[in-house]
């Protein structure tokens, strides 16, 4: 109690410089923010065109039941499938009518229905590799039966190029500007401690305990990470919202889960912050 | 009590500070400390209230053992010590009060005791009128009276003072002796660091240390 009175009056004592270190820290997390932002737009776009790897497998029209049926099992127990659809003839031509309108009357004066049959395989997310299609489609062309499986090859290529370079962006991007929001959160408590070193050194003096010194140090800290992390929020939903107005296209808002790390982080990194801060005068007499 | 046994102190850069220094001083007594400046006194009062731990020897401070005394521990002593220094060290933008009341605060005095004991303590040295003047509307000698009675709120048995009358006129100097003699009357020990002989002299009573480059050259107890 007597550490959260304490940290209280600190922000009372000392509005400007608290206010300060508040502000660094959140200018520190709304980089981090705008590129949290960036990532998870990058990375929904990427999941929805992703979506779209499929391999066709088409079977000739002679293929029996009994063949189908037996390579549906066979597909559907490969790991990184997630669903194979029976797709007959008559399905096909009427998907054809509906999705290439400009061709329905083509379609519709048909006395033959020239689509093939076929089995439309999807992966599960993480699996739409380019050696998993290949797998897949390797194991469909062994059969007879099946005329062919198709599924884009370079195309998948580079989306998976594309991925792993988007990837690895995100990742050096994103620990850089933590290590300097990081750096930047330490420098900005160091200061506020350094402004109370005498208080410390009284402290320690007259016989106060160190964990006593030291708590009401790390809810500050804490504190202005958390404030830091919610002015964060503000900032980047802010300019959220105004780029938003500015693009023709949809851009998400980042997910709950993320916001709550984000300001859970910013109070963390203050409190480990202050505690790395103040071990230094905790030395001094 | 505080005992040195054949203690020196070295600093990495500065070579030694202390040499093989002993000296028992017991409950109760009130001693000087003198030497000109550089001579180890200031090293001497650290450590006593073990700021610095000796490089060899053995500082004992009311029965803690500078060998055995862990920094997460040394609070324990620091409750038995009190300390004052030449430039005051009080906490600015408090009230004499505040300073007072937050060593007991930090000591964990429980809440209602607070605020009476500080007045108390003011009250013992005089300066209850000002208990509610910031630090920075008191003269040299009332901040002094302010940092004395920080220095007592825990009930130390001893008071150290380094060059405490340092800053101070000569009239604030008497007031500030009389309050140690005070003091030391209702039986807490006065362990006080000074270059002012003439000061020393005028209070043949206390026993007297004299340092000279690091080592003890006169303890007025022996020379009986």
């Amino acid at each position: 109690m007597y550490a959260f009175r304490e940290a209280l009056a600190a922000f009372r004592r000392a509005p400007v410089l608290t206010g300060l270190s508040s502000a660094m820290v959140g200018l520190a997390l709304y980089v981090v923010g705008l590129f949290g932002l960036a990532a998870y737009n990058l990375e929904l776009a990427l999941s929805a065109v992703e979506e779209r790897v499929q391999v066709a497998v088409y079977l000739r029209d002679d293929a029996r039941q009994s063949e189908i049926d037996l390579l549906l099992t066979e597909l559907a127990a490969i790991p990184e499938v997630r669903s194979v659809t029976f797709v007959s003839k008559r399905d096909a031509l009427e998907r054809a009518r509906t999705e290439l309108p400009e061709f329905g009357e083509l379609f519709s004066d048909l006395d033959v229905n020239p689509l093939p049959q076929s089995l439309e395989v999807e992966l599960r997310p993480g699996s739409r590799t380019p050696a998993a299609v290949e797998k897949v489609s390797a194991a469909a062309t062994a059969h007879p039966f099946v005329e062919d499986a198709r599924y884009g090859r370079d195309w998948v290529d580079r989306l998976f190029t594309l991925r792993r370079i988007g990837a690895a962006t995100a990742a050096v991007l994103g620990s850089a500007f933590a290590m300097v929001a990081a750096l930047i959160i330490g420098t900005a408590l160091r200061i506020a401690i350094f402004a109370r070193r005498e208080e410390i050194y009284v402290m320690r003096l007259v016989g106060a305990k160190n964990s006593f010194i030291r708590r009401p140090f790390l809810v500050e800290g804490a504190m202005a990470g958390l404030l830091g992390g919610l002015l964060a929020w503000g900032l980047t939903y802010g300019t959220y919202r105004g780029v938003y107005s500015f693009l023709d296209f949809e851009i998400a808002w980042l997910p709950p889960s993320w916001i709550g790390l984000g300001l859970v982080a910013g109070g963390t990194f203050g409190a480990i912050s202050s505690a790395l801060a103040i071990r230094r005068h905790l030395r001094e007499v | 009590m505080i005992k040195l046994t054949q203690v020196s102190k070295e600093y990495p850069r500065r070579g030694y500070a202390l040499r093989d220094v002993s000296f028992h001083l017991k409950k109760g007594e009130f001693a000087f400390l003198t030497g000109h400046s550089g001579s180890g006194k200031t090293t001497t009062m650290r450590l006593a209230h073990m700021a610095e731990r000796p490089t060899s020897g053995e500082v004992r401070v009311s029965g803690y053992s500078s060998e055995k005394t862990t920094e997460r521990n040394v609070w324990r002593v620091r409750r038995r010590v009190g300390y004052v220094f030449q430039d005051f060290r009080l906490l600015p933008n408090r009230t004499a009060l505040e300073n007072v009341a937050f060593v007991l605060e930090v000591t964990g005095t429980p809440k209602k005791k607070i605020v009476p004991a500080a007045q108390r303590l003011l009250a013992q040295v005089g300066l209850s009128p000002k208990a509610g003047a910031y630090v920075h509307e008191l003269s040299g000698g009332e901040q002094q009276r302010v940092a004395i009675a920080r220095a007592l709120a825990n009930e130390p048995f001893i008071l150290l003072a380094d060059e405490p009358t340092g800053n101070l006129d000569d009239r604030a100097t008497r007031g500030v002796m009389d309050l140690f003699w005070d003091i030391n009357a209702k039986g807490m020990a006065v362990l006080m660091a000074t270059h002012d002989l003439e000061l020393v002299r005028r209070y043949p009573l206390a026993r007297v240390f004299e340092l000279d480059q690091g080592r003890l050259v006169y303890d007025s107890a022996e020379e009986q």
